[in-house]
């Protein structure tokens, strides 16, 4: 397993101007090294569903590229997106899971079959034009680059260290951070667009 | 008697139409049984982009990703998945405080006797629940009524439904 944090380091290397979209409990880890914030978008909001939104900006942006840093957490909640993703083919998506193996926020319970299941062989077999599974930061810093310049949707999912957090929501310590509304606010001003 | 049945249906064009006098530019659904025609009308208008979906609940969110990116989407799904929605609603639609019209066919639906399909029983509940308006059309000459929920969704920046009453009876031919 890798940790979030080092992932996220080495993909800002490569990340060039690519809207990057973190979620789940590793995602928090991207405010650590992001360095062009208004192209980061959050867009949680409800179970599962940011994949989903995702995939909507890479439709709705299709000249900009855009990577998701999903959760296994919250894929395992709506699994048929791949089959949604793969069937409309955005080019310019990569999406890149975070696999912890639990559901983190809650206190570290497992995941369904968190140990066997192949995410990566899923996607691939969704219909996604390639996926890749990584448990090093060294083969992931190989080929982060390459993967960044492939022709979308990519899949690349990674085993990282949870970080179970056990306190009550209310006593939990909260990290300054931008709203969804505000990072969507800051995209659309970066990027020239207007609510239709 | 059968030409005033004829004249009362909603045609899947006045659907169309109204979709393109509105600047839609995407309509993201899962297709039902009663759609079909409505569904290959679609994807014969060069100016919509069609955007199938595995379940409903994802419609709200690429919805939201969509207009992001300043598009125009409409979630085109049936009153069944709305109901599986719920959460994707509340999150993406009615917290994100943009607008958004969402078309569900009203299956179970009737003017005629008693309703008898649970789902026709719940719909409008779950909408009054979640605070969402909605218009009911269920004929050509409602299709004013379109437009009404595209505009108080512009002003509101609040997701606004459209019911299809009685089934899609114009859409399948």
């Amino acid at each position: 397993m890798i940790e979030a944090s080092e992932v996220f380091r080495v993909f800002q290397e490569y990340r060039g101007d690519a809207i990057v979209i973190p979620s789940g409990t590793s995602g928090r880890f991207w405010a650590d090294h992001t360095t062009n914030e208004k192209r980061d978008l959050v867009i949680g909001g409800a179970m599962g569903q940011t994949t989903s939104a995702a995939l909507g900006v890479a439709l709705s942006l299709a000249d900009e590229k855009v990577v998701l840093f999903d959760s296994e957490g919250a894929l395992t909640m709506n699994m048929g997106i791949l089959a949604t993703i793969a069937g409309k083919k955005p080019k310019n998506f990569l999406h890149i899971l975070m696999d912890n193996e639990c559901y983190a926020t809650t206190g570290g319970q497992p995941v369904p079959n968190a140990q066997e299941i192949n995410y990566a062989g899923m996607a691939k077999e969704a219909g996604y034009l390639a996926a890749y599974n990584y448990d090093n930061l060294e083969d992931f810093a190989t080929n982060i680059g390459s993967i960044m310049q492939e022709t979308g949707p990519v899949f690349v999912a990674i085993k990282v260290v949870p970080r179970v957090e056990n306190e009550p929501m209310g006593s939990r310590v909260r990290r300054a951070s931008r709203s969804r509304a505000e990072s969507i606010r800051d995209l659309q001003t970066e990027l020239g667009v207007a609510v239709a | 008697m059968v030409d005033h049945q004829q004249a009362a249906i909603l045609s899947p064009e006045t659907l169309i139409e109204e979709f393109k006098k509105n600047g839609v530019t995407h309509i993201v659904t899962i297709p039902d049984s009663e759609t079909n025609y409505l569904y290959e009308l679609m994807t014969a208008q060069p100016w919509l982009e069609i955007v199938p979906s595995a379940r409903e609940g994802e419609t709200f969110a690429i919805a939201l990703g969509l207009i992001i990116g300043g598009k125009k989407p409409v979630c085109l799904i049936q009153n069944t998945g709305m109901l599986e929605s719920g959460d994707s609603i509340r999150g993406m639609a009615i917290d994100s405080g943009f607008p958004l019209v969402f078309v569900v066919g009203y299956r179970g639906w009737t003017r005629h006797g008693p309703i008898t399909d649970s789902v026709a029983r719940y719909t409008e509940p779950f909408l009054n629940a979640m605070r969402v308006n909605y218009y009911l059309v269920e004929q050509d000459a409602d299709s004013d009524r379109i437009s009404l929920a595209f505009e108080e969704s512009k002003n509101t920046k609040r997701p606004v439904a459209v019911l299809v009453g009685d089934e899609y009876h114009g859409f399948n031919r």
